[in-house]
């Protein structure tokens, strides 16, 4: 298998010899680390394509160059199925065909269960989209995404301080750490702020049944519905929520980015508000752009995981140019100095890994969505 | 009156969740009251199902009623297909052999609808079109009418085809004893696909109604209403029909009510633990004969 | 000499396999992927041979085994983060693990003394989706969804020593039971449980015990696992792995250990050797099963078997 590989590899960089021509490039390889398979399958081959057309894209531009070496990037990515299992085989792989930096892994469990490898390693790990706290406990380990406290705080902010709202019901995933870490914060930080959380109902991964919570919830004086879940999740929660003939405001986590694609009328959606780093249909020129390269390859319209992937991209190449080295021991020093000008907002690092950006919010206006102002 | 009404609308929830259960148990049954296995990929059909019905009608603009015919007809060849290719020639062999081919064909199925449909879920708005009615303040979709009513119906026409007609009789006849069925002069094959095709075709039933309540695809959609089913069957005695059609019922409205009044998160347990209590005080289900072992 | 001639064969094999890993450990010959492997597969094999002794030898159908693997692993892995010296520690939170299993065992062995069958089946799946539901929810314990983290990694490949040891007495311990009186007991009572206990065999001591026993041994698997991915999520022990290890079983040939041995080995490599097919490599994966399934139920396989005893038969005369 190893001799496959490396004949795929030679093969590879023999045709890229052959489309450079001019000059002789160096690869600098992005071990990704995902799931493609499995019940998770879709937020893996999202980051995956996302990082792709950055991939492509730089290459296009000429690579990065450091001192005299250009470096062009090559994606290996490997499916770790989402499962804590897999992930370290999916990591060592990688480890094998010789990654120079780690993009991964896309959900919380199976990051966490290689961050003492990656640690060990000394190589630079940024997750596109680990959401929860531990993924970055290494000083190796950063990430692009916002943490699942992070998200829960401001949406309870929000809907107290702006919203106007004291009386929530919650919906969340028990058995997802993603949903359950942000409906922790949420929940506590709501309670801070004076507002109740009326009623707390939760369900399981790939439930597609919630008639019951939600007609639980109708017998409260809940004024809203606050979903940290996937999209999956949100377009069965809205499609039920409206056959029963309810009309409690929706809103979200980050996750619920693609929701439009997903339901099969846009006024299920309308009006709901998630927060969210990326919003596809945004006027700015990069996302547009990305927008477009992305549905031309893929056919399809790119989410916020995309997003992710696609940013944690060019976040290497900022390191790569800050640091003007390939060593991982350089690039880890160097993150915390970077600015990376992303789809999902401008931001740098601190310390501890943790991206410092702008919590936005997100809604769906006329089939389309638009930042809230 | 406010309780009240709460408590007869997750009655409801829990009474259209389950007769779809009782469709996809009614597979089980009768396959495993035939061939004596555990299909494992009975949950997948009904994926292949909605899929099915989405390419009629989305892709290739079938009409409604055609497509449904369709998809009920393409899950039917595709359970003999995988019943002659996969189970057939492990007739004779251990029975967990079998089992292992069918847990094979799950994974076979969903890698499949994967590679071909992607992760992605996929819109797809229901082609039954019934407005919901009001009774005393309770709201009734008019899916959950639909889809009740249809269960009510194959569970009726099941009934009445086992009972009544010549390949029921032969059915009963393998179900009881194979080896003699043969002898009295009942193609056991033909049986035995027949039995296939009619599990799969109610797989694509549920599979349709199923698409329709929720409306959007994935490719592991099959896997949870799979095994609810199956431990409905299971509840109400596996082999039985009305045993499968009493068990997807009564689970749905145990899941539905302990969601609603116990806990959220405990539902899981409360539903298996239930299962658990009831087989060890009948440990053949519900509606299911015991079996009694000759020396 | 030829009463021992198996055991020496064994013991030959085992050492064999051992100095041929650990070489190929430290002489650097061995990819990252497959050193990450090592530790997976001999869990495998401690999971695939207890599951042997309850499916293939006392012959009742079991679809718990994650279950008991998950208490094992929780167990062991609270021993393991209370700070212990890992001296200490690992061989405790084996030891707990193991009996922490054990006592969920005998729980689950009182319905097996009432059911049968495909009955039983599906009783040990229901208190396999109870355990985790409850794991779920008993967050302050469990760490609920997020899991259990921070366990330290003792029993990686690293520690394969300790691991490969481990892996050895529960095959030793298995094979030993099932070529003794008791495993004979056990296998009278799953070709004829009636007419076992007609000549005096105490069915429900029988069932019970392998069944605990069983349980002990997946519960120490579980630390094993813990201690080797640092994380511990209850959505990890569904019925999926259940089912997943009793592929291993089923395809090793039911009631044999050597052959649960090799298919455990051979199901964990497979999906890692298929990784160069990309996004085929499950769908091959599952059709790859299925043939497996076939051939060695086919009439081709059965007539190879049966030239290979006759030939045998021909040495004996």
């Amino acid at each position: 298998m190893k001799k496959f590989m490396k004949l795929a590899s030679v093969a590879c960089v023999a045709a890229m010899t052959v489309s450079a021509t001019t000059m002789a490039a160096e690869e600098f390889k992005i071990g990704g680390i995902g799931p493609l398979t499995g019940a998770v399958a879709s937020y893996g081959i999202s980051v995956k394509q996302g990082a792709e057309i950055a991939v492509a894209e730089i290459n296009e531009a000429g690579g990065v160059t450091i001192g005299d070496t250009t470096y062009e990037f090559v994606l290996d990515y490997q499916d770790d199925q989402g499962s804590e299992d897999i992930a370290p085989q999916a990591y060592n792989t990688v480890m094998d065909n010789g990654a120079n930096v780690i993009m991964g892994a896309v959900t919380s469990g199976p990051c966490i269960a290689i961050t003492a490898d990656t640690f060990a390693d000394g190589i630079l790990q940024i997750t596109p989209s680990g959401s929860a706290e531990d993924c970055i406990a290494n000083d190796n380990a950063f990430r692009i995404c916002f943490s699942d406290p992070e998200q829960g705080v401001a949406m309870a902010d929000y809907l107290i301080d702006t919203v106007g709202i004291s009386k929530v019901a919650v919906i969340y995933n028990t058995a997802d750490d993603y949903s359950s870490g942000i409906k922790e914060a949420f929940e506590a930080e709501f309670a801070e702020k004076g507002g109740e959380v009326v009623a707390s109902e939760a369900f399981q991964t790939g439930d597609q049944e919630f008639n019951t919570q939600l007609t639980t919830i109708q017998g409260t004086d809940a004024e809203a519905i606050y979903v940290p879940a996937y999209y999956q999740d949100a377009t069965y929660i809205t499609k039920q929520a409206a056959d029963q003939g309810m009309e409690l405001p929706f809103f979200g986590s980050d996750g619920w980015d693609g929701v439009l694609g997903t339901v099969t009328d846009p006024a299920l959606v309308e009006g709901c508000i998630f927060t969210s780093p990326f919003c596809a249909s945004v006027d700015e020129e990069k996302t547009v752009a990305f927008v477009e390269a992305y549905q031309e390859a893929y056919d399809a319209i790119p989410d916020q995981f995309a997003a992710d992937g696609y940013d944690c991209v060019y976040t290497y190449k900022a390191a790569m140019e800050q640091a003007q080295s390939i060593e991982s021991a350089d690039l880890i020093a160097a993150m915390t100095e970077i600015t990376v000008d992303g789809l999902t907002g401008t931001m740098t690092f601190d310390a501890s890994g943790a991206p410092i950006k702008d919590v936005l919010f997100v809604t769906v206006k006329d089939g389309a969505y638009t930042f809230v102002e | 009156m406010a309780l009240l009404n709460s408590i007869l609308a997750q009655l409801l929830n829990g009474l259209r969740i389950g007769s779809i259960y009782a469709l996809i148990a009614l597979g089980y049954t009768m396959v495993y009251g035939i061939a004596k296995m555990i299909n494992f990929a009975h949950g997948d059909i009904i994926m292949v199902g909605a899929y099915a019905l989405y390419v009629f009608v989305s892709i290739l603009h079938v009409p409604a009623v055609p497509a449904v015919i369709l998809t009920i007809a393409f899950c039917a060849l595709m359970g003999i297909t995988i019943e002659k290719v996969a189970y057939k020639p492990l007739r004779n062999a251990q029975r967990l052999a079998v089992l292992i081919t069918a847990i094979g064909v799950s994974y076979l199925l969903q890698n499949l609808a994967l590679l071909i449909f992607k992760a992605t879920p996929i819109p797809f708005g229901s082609i039954i079109k019934v407005p919901s009615i009001q009774i005393a303040g309770l709201t009734i979709s008019g899916l959950t009418i639909v889809t009740l009513a249809v269960t009510a119906l194959i569970m009726a026409g099941l009934t009445l085809f086992v009972n009544k007609t010549k390949i029921g009789h032969a059915m009963l006849a393998v179900s009881e004893d194979q080896g003699a069925a043969e002898l009295m002069g009942i193609n056991v094959n033909r049986t035995i696909s027949i039995t296939f095709a009619i599990g799969s075709a109610l797989a694509a039933v549920a599979g349709i109604l199923y698409i329709c309540q929720y409306e959007s695809l994935i490719p592991t959609l099959g896997a949870i209403p799979g095994i609810k089913a199956f431990v409905a069957a299971v509840l109400g005695g596996i082999g039985s029909i009305p045993g499968a059609m009493f068990g997807g019922m009564a689970l749905g409205i145990i899941e539905s009510m302990s969601k609603a009044y116990i806990s959220t998160q405990l539902s899981d347990a409360i539903v298996f633990s239930v299962l658990v209590i009831v087989l060890l005080l009948k440990p053949s289900g519900i509606l299911g004969k015991l079996s009694v072992e000759k020396v | 000499m030829k009463k021992y001639g198996k055991q020496i064969l064994g013991c030959v094999a085992a050492i064999a396999v051992y100095v041929a890993v650990t070489a190929a450990v430290n002489m650097g010959v061995m990819s990252r992927q497959m050193m990450s492997l090592i530790v997976p597969v001999c869990m495998n094999i401690m999971l695939a041979v207890s599951l042997c002794m309850v499916v293939g030898f006392l012959g009742e159908l079991s679809l718990g085994h994650a279950a008991f693997m998950s208490i094992g692993a929780y167990a062991g892995a609270l021993v393991l983060k209370s700070g212990l010296p890992t001296v200490a520690a690992l061989p405790l939170a084996v030891v707990t693990g193991g009996a922490c299993a054990a006592v969920l065992g005998l729980i689950v062995g009182i319905p097996v003394l009432r059911l049968r069958g495909d009955y039983l089946a599906i009783t040990t799946l229901a208190f396999g989706e109870i355990i985790k539901s409850v794991f779920n929810a008993a967050t302050p314990i469990t760490g609920g969804a997020g899991g259990l983290k921070r366990i330290p990694p003792v029993t990686t490949y690293r520690n394969f020593t300790f691991v490969y040891v481990l892996m050895l007495i529960v095959i030793v311990l298995v094979s030993n039971l099932v070529n003794s009186r008791h495993g004979r007991a056990i296998c009278a009572i799953r070709d004829n449980y009636i007419a076992a206990e007609a000549i005096g065999i105490k069915v429900s001591l029988f069932k019970t015990m392998a069944f605990v026993l069983a349980a002990f041994m997946a519960g120490m698997a579980g630390v094993v696992y813990a201690g080797n991915i640092g994380i511990l999520r209850p959505g990890n022990f569904d019925y999926n792995t259940s089912i997943e290890i009793l592929v291993m079983v089923v395809l090793g040939g039911m009631g044999n250990i050597t052959g649960s041995i090799i298919a455990a080995a051979l199901l964990t490599l497979l999906p890692e050797l298929l990784r160069g097919l990309s996004n085929y490599r499950m769908l091959v994966y599952a059709i790859v099963l299925i043939a497996m399934m076939l051939f060695s139920n086919s009439p081709l396989r059965r007539m190879l078997a049966e030239k290979r005893n006759m030939r045998q038969a021909d040495k004996i005369q």
